[in-house]
């Protein structure tokens, strides 16, 4: 088991004749996620490295089968292309694009309420690495070679800084179920607390490893539930602790403006909560290795 | 994006916003003439700078002659008003507002955002306008009216009508109340902001609501739609290094240390920056070349860190994924032979390839200092800039 994607999960990508679109179609191939259809307005017919491209999410869905989605479409339309994929019938959509406006966010989000629970997508991002399940399927632009397979969770806004816990895991031998990119945009499609809840389900995830970083309730609202909820260990990260309050640290959504939204404060909260917080970058993998050898 | 007041005022009213007359002035004469124009025997000049807390700092005065105008704007203009939001550099005032002074019995405080929990545009209000908000939570949080905007629907004329009743808006002032709840609302979301607030909002003698002041903060992802609006960007108003980056397309935030920073990724920034400060050092800048961390980007990023004056040694952290370290190296290595630096610097790379990626770097016979983990290129940092300040000399160590 794993969340969200597995190694049949059947994946489109929006977007995929772009340039970029068309290399990260390529390293998923290579890793082995299940690509099975494109989605680009008025290109159907074409191919990109084999597989299918359409004109509309519907299409692709109808054709392929497909659960999942990849949308790699620049920023004024991808908020189009997200409720296109929540209206065509994918089940979890991931959104690398960085630049959303938020006011479309917030209609993505308000959209998406529209369905019934049970049949409601599921997006992470906007503005993420994306999401790989190692071994199985990679939904995203990570390298996916620095992920063993294994049993910590991990969940994080930044990039390059959950490649870095996962390359430390890895130097110990240590795995990952899966790793989910929620995305440095002040309004995203899941919370840190959306996908614990996911993690604390899944019975091949043992702990959690949660990055956050300065700005936004979503890691106080995440320790609230982990205090209530959560049975597995969680051990966090969170960045920023030299960040100037009222300025915006790269992320969009990486700007202490309210009370509990700098580091300081949100290691306080989660460290309440019984997380164990890494004190610093280095020493994430160690840490989680100490906490499964007492667990 | 921020702009001035007078900018906030005038897109204000076009929705529906009642304000006080005023004008723009970019000299004392012109001030004066403003005001004469205006007509009136009492008027507030104000200086024009992208932050708060003018008032106290000197930047709003209230005058009673064309004389006095003169006079108070003479000291304003070319200065730099230093806020508590401005840090001690300050921000220059080019522009100053002539407003009429306008007499009122109550201040009200209004402010728009956009509230993460929710997702939802959040209007905030209350009945104690005239302190900045984090004073009204500290001392009045009983007063603060807090209300979520489906944005399906947008405010409807009802949920204004609360809030007003909530802050004691006088019955026959209810209307105008809403107008200018719903005029703010408008301009939010059709214009793309993050932020609108009036503070004050005020109630006259003579039983109008006007905007007193106004602040408006844009969402950059958005401009692309609001030409009219990203014209009212003012460089003079932003940290010029900043300007510079961000015109290159990189995410740059000076700070006040000395160890200049180069990274890929927001997040890993920051941690780097943390790292710094936990090794006994203080960064210099927060600095993302983006993920790809692509030659060229290495190559601005050494020419922008290195323009800083405070700057005593650089740290480069590059988490090379797809993008192999000894591509990376390579262009770490061409970015410091076309643009050499004085000081020392640290190399770290991580991720794909990274063996070879160091070999690249040994090979260059450049002084490069290499480090492993993050920890150890910050300790290595720090004592580089320590040895360097206490024997003058260049790091040249390479292990």
């Amino acid at each position: 088991m794993s969340i969200f994607l597995d190694r049949n999960t059947p994946v489109i990508i929006q977007g995929i004749t772009g340039r970029m679109a068309q290399f990260h179609a390529k390293e998923m191939l290579d890793y082995g996620t299940n690509l099975v259809g494109g989605v680009v307005p008025g290109k159907a017919g074409e191919t990109v490295h084999g597989v299918p491209v359409f004109d509309t999410v519907k299409q692709a869905v109808e054709a392929t089968g497909a659960e999942a989605s990849l949308v790699f479409v620049p920023p004024p339309f991808a908020a189009d292309s997200i409720m296109e994929a929540a209206d065509g019938g994918i089940r979890y959509c991931v959104c690398i694009t960085d630049g959303i406006p938020a006011q479309d966010m917030i209609r993505v989000k308000r959209y998406m309420m529209r369905y019934p629970k049970e049949r409601r997508m599921v997006l992470t991002g906007p503005n993420c690495a994306g999401t790989i399940s190692p071994g199985k399927s990679l939904v995203g632009i990570m390298p996916g070679h620095i992920y063993l397979p294994g049993h910590v969770g991990i969940v994080g806004r930044s990039g390059t800084l959950g490649y870095e816990a996962a390359q430390q895991l890895k130097d110990r031998g240590i795995g990952v179920s899966t790793s989910v990119g929620i995305g440095g945009d002040p309004i995203n499609g899941s919370s840190f607390r959306d996908i614990l809840e996911q993690f604390e389900k899944d019975p091949d995830t043992h702990i959690v490893c949660l990055i956050g970083e300065i700005g936004g309730p979503q890691e106080a609202e995440a320790a609230a539930w982990i205090q209530e909820n959560m049975t597995k260990p969680v051990v966090a990260y969170i960045a920023g602790l030299t960040a100037p309050k009222g300025r915006t640290m790269g992320h969009a959504g990486a700007i202490i403006s309210a009370f509990g939204e700098s580091a300081s404060e949100k290691v306080e909260i989660l460290s309440a909560a019984g997380v164990t917080v890494a004190e610093n970058p280095s020493v994430i993998g160690e840490t989680i290795a100490r906490v499964l050898n007492a667990a | 994006m921020d702009i001035h007041e007078y900018q906030a005022k005038e897109i204000l009213h076009r929705f529906g916003v009642a304000i006080p007359d005023g004008a723009l002035a970019y000299s004392p004469e012109q001030a004066a003439y403003r005001a004469r124009e205006m007509g009136g025997s009492r008027w507030i000049v104000k200086a024009q700078v992208h932050a708060g807390g003018r008032g106290k700092a000197g930047g709003v005065k209230i005058c009673s002659s064309e004389h006095e105008i003169q006079d108070a704007t003479n000291d304003m203009f070319g200065r730099r008003l230093v806020t508590h939001q401005t840090g001690e550099e300050g921000k220059g005032i080019y522009r100053i507002y002539v407003e009429a002074a306008v007499p009122f019995e109550r201040e009200i405080y209004l402010g728009f955002v956009l509230d993460r929990s929710s997702q939802r545009v959040m209007i905030v209000a209350s009945s104690e306008g005239g302190m900045e908000i984090e004073e009204i939570s500290a001392t009045r949080p009983e007063s603060i009216v807090r209300s979520t905007v489906e944005p399906a629907v947008g405010l409807q004329e009802f949920q204004a009508r609360e809030i007003a009743f909530a802050l004691n808006i006088p019955t026959d002032m209810i209307q105008q109340m809403v107008r200018t709840l719903q005029g703010c609302y408008r301009a939010f979301t059709e214009l793309d902001a993050t932020m609108v607030e009036i503070n004050p909002l005020v109630i006259t003698a003579d039983r109008r609501i006007l905007a007193l002041d106004a602040k408006m903060t844009f969402d950059t992802n958005a401009l692309f739609r609001h030409p009219a609006i990203a014209e009212l960007r003012d460089k003079s108003q932003e940290d010029p290094r900043e300007s510079r980056a961000a015109d290159r397309g990189l995410s740059y935030i000076g700070l006040s240390g000395n160890i200049g920073c180069i990274v890929n990724g927001a997040g890993l920034a920051m941690a780097t920056m943390d790292t710094i400060k936990l090794a006994g050092g203080e960064p210099a800048n927060f600095l993302d070349i983006g993920g790809g961390a692509t030659p060229e980007r290495v190559a601005k990023a050494f020419r922008l860190v290195n323009s800083d004056e405070n700057v005593q040694a650089i740290l480069v952290n590059i988490f090379a994924g797809i993008n192999r370290c000894d591509w990376v190296a390579e262009g770490v290595v061409q970015a410091l032979q076309a643009n050499p630096v004085d000081v020392p610097v640290v190399v770290r790379l991580a991720g794909t390839n990274v063996e070879e990626g160091l070999k690249i770097l040994a090979k260059s016979g450049l002084p490069i200092i290499r480090a492993t983990s993050l920890m150890e290129a910050a300790e290595r940092a720090v004592a580089a800039w320590k040895n360097d300040q206490t024997q003058n000399t260049r790091m040249r160590i390479v292990k």
